[in-house]
């Protein structure tokens, strides 16, 4: 599903070039479940980032479902983005003033769906995050864990080919943080290709495979025994 | 535009941020309500000065004696001057080719007037049917003097307004006779004056009869030309500056006056004084448009600002957005259509209210330097959209700019 080789990320700042990535090679198959540990600093958030289609990798290759992804447009990138990527945020990144529902909505906006249709896509997925009677309430009317929920609804609801995780349970206690890996996997069973990028080993745990970065190259790459979210709840 | 799911999407932005739609919407109502003010103010100083001025036709030159102040050729100074049929036909036929209207005038002194048992005392004068025109007179019913009545020395008069109202109230006068100091005259017409009651309160009668009839000789009181209107407002001014000086040069001759005396004859160009009246009716346009046009530039200045703060304000949406797939002209799209629409919107608003203003406060105004203030509907419209159009390039560049940027940095925006 994901194919990278060689990758290459600097950052400018002013005089100085900050070498962030340093060759990387991943491989990564339909329907696992990884995460991407580092201390900050790593690279882990540039990688991600990359591989979302957010920021581009200076050299390297990046296949996507067989895919080049080099040198797009800016359209198209956001068609890939659309079509391909699902973003499940730290910080949940909702937009403030629409309700659950229209948040969810928004990425089938982009796909020029109808809005009955939309909406009642967007409901489904509602309904499978355990939200559906949450549905008009606006993002500062629902709990951390809710306004991730529905953020991975809205990830889903454009049946991407990948689900990409930055910190999905850094702004959640321990208890939260556990019913959303539950949701993950529970997707990830499904099929669902998944990653992950997190600090918190406990969290590493619960993916299939775990990825170390540090100062920019990986360092380990081990697949482990899946520990199941909902024996901690 | 016509995107009926962008439309749903602008709507329901509109709809959930209240507070900026308002601000927004309140910079553009406020900025074109105050132009919309202010251009009618102006149109209203203008009215109001032009109505000052516009009593008797505008290059009228008006000609009457006086008293000799200087001895000449033998004669007593403190003469007094008195014109003749003679002076005025003379005039006449030497600048016949170049003479729009003409007219002399022999004044009836305290005269009745009665209709009836109706009766008051008003101007009587006796002049030429061009007379109408010299004084911007307009028919309101019958007609005017002609040339007929001239000839025939016909005892018929056209009276003005008020004392048609003063005599008659609102039965018809045209085809009635009234009585002038005993004689009859029939009222073949009523005029209007826009100089208003003051010129309203004067009977006309052809000046062959009246000549005769008041025992008047060929005496006259005074003369009155204009010239062909020109379009060189200074070539105009030069020609009529010419004929004046001719004939005051003419008449000085005839009734052997000093060519240094003033005061035996006085000669008012209206065309001299109308250079200064449309030179302060074009600066006080000039300065209305001014202030209009600063007012319009500091509104799209204003649209503009908002748009950044807008833009500024939704950098993390736009981050979101296209994280999402959003594609950049989608966004452009977006803010843009948001701003055209509460922009037109207002903008109208504020035309609509400063309309209102206009129409419902301007009628109350009574004042002689401010009248009907008015603003051009069309000059208004083409305000709005002028307006609207350049906060649109205003907002497109800060919404351009918010398209182009990566959506990491536009999610990392707080």
């Amino acid at each position: 599903m994901i194919k990278i080789e060689n990758l290459h990320k600097s950052y400018q700042t002013g005089a100085n070039s900050l070498h962030v990535l340093k060759g990387l090679n991943l491989n990564i198959k339909e329907g696992e479940l990884v995460s991407i540990m580092g201390s900050s600093g790593s690279g882990k958030s540039t990688f991600l980032n990359i591989l979302g289609i957010l920021d581009e990798a200076d050299e390297g290759k990046y296949l996507l479902d067989g895919v080049p992804i080099k040198n797009l447009s800016e359209k198209k990138a956001a068609n890939y983005r659309n079509k391909f990527l699902g973003f499940i945020f730290q910080s949940f990144n909702l937009i403030g003033y629409k309700s659950a529902i229209d948040n969810v909505a928004l990425p089938l906006y982009y796909q020029g769906m109808k809005r009955a249709e939309r909406l009642d896509r967007a409901m489904q997925y509602l309904e499978k995050v355990g939200l559906a009677d949450w549905a008009t309430h606006l993002p500062n009317q629902l709990s951390g864990g809710q306004k991730q929920r529905i953020a991975i609804a809205r990830a889903l609801a454009s049946d991407p080919k990948v689900l990409l995780a930055d910190e999905p349970t850094g702004a959640l206690d321990t208890k939260t943080s556990y019913e959303i890996m539950n949701l993950i996997q529970e997707i990830n069973d499904e099929g669902k290709t998944i990653l992950v990028v997190t600090h918190e080993e406990d969290i590493a745990e619960m993916t299939k495979r775990i990825v170390h970065l540090r100062d920019g190259v990986i360092i380990k790459d081990t697949p482990v025994q899946q520990k199941r979210a909902l024996d901690y709840v | 535009m016509f995107d009926l799911e962008r439309w749903e999407e602008i709507f329901e932005t509109i709809r959930k941020n209240k507070l900026r739609t308002f601000l927004t919407g309140l910079s553009v109502l406020s900025g074109i309500f105050i132009l919309v003010v202010l251009l009618g103010i102006g149109q209203g100083i203008q009215n109001g000065i032009e109505t000052q001025f516009q009593n008797d036709a505008e290059n009228r030159i008006s000609i009457w004696p006086g008293r000799t102040s200087v001895e000449y050729k033998g004669l007593n100074k403190d003469r007094r001057i008195q014109f003749k049929n003679r002076d005025y036909d003379h005039i006449v036929r030497k600048h016949e080719d170049h003479l729009q209207y003409k007219s002399s005038l022999y004044r009836i002194w305290s005269s009745m007037v009665s209709y009836k048992e109706e009766s008051g005392n008003f101007r009587v004068e006796a002049v030429y049917p061009n007379f109408q025109f010299l004084e911007n007179q307009d028919m309101v019913e019958g007609r005017y003097l002609n040339h007929n009545d001239l000839e025939n020395y016909r005892k018929v008069a056209v009276i003005g307004n008020k004392v048609k109202n003063d005599l008659f109230g609102k039965t018809p006068a045209v085809g009635k006779s009234v009585e002038i100091s005993g004689i009859n005259f029939k009222v073949v017409g009523v005029f209007s004056d826009p100089g208003g009651e003051r010129e309203e309160s004067l009977v006309a009668v052809p000046i062959t009869t009246g000549q005769r009839v008041f025992n008047g000789g060929d005496n006259i009181r005074n003369m009155s030309f204009t010239l062909p209107p020109s379009d060189n407002f200074d070539k105009a001014l030069e020609a009529s500056n010419n004929f004046t000086a001719d004939i005051e040069k003419q008449l000085k001759e005839t009734h052997f006056v000093a060519p240094e005396d003033n005061s035996a004859i006085s000669i008012n160009n209206s065309l001299k004084e109308a250079k200064r009246i449309y030179f302060m009716v074009s600066s006080i346009k000039i300065f209305f448009w001014f202030v209009g046009i600063a007012t319009l530039l500091a509104g799209v200045v204003g649209v503009g600002n908002v748009m950044l703060i807008i833009v500024k304000e939704r950098t993390k949406e736009i981050g979101i957005r296209k994280a999402l797939g959003a594609k950049p002209l989608s966004i452009v799209g977006m803010i843009l259509h948001e701003a055209i629409f509460i922009t037109a919107i207002a903008g109208f608003l504020g035309l609509f209210l400063g309309m209102v203003l206009l129409d419902s406060i301007g009628p109350m105004v009574k004042s002689e330097f401010l009248e009907h203030p008015t603003v051009n509907f069309q000059v208004a419209v083409a305000t709005v959209i002028i307006l609207v159009f350049a906060g649109a390039i205003a907002g497109f560049f800060p919404a351009w700019k918010a398209a182009r940027i990566k959506p990491i940095e536009a999610l990392n925006d707080e």
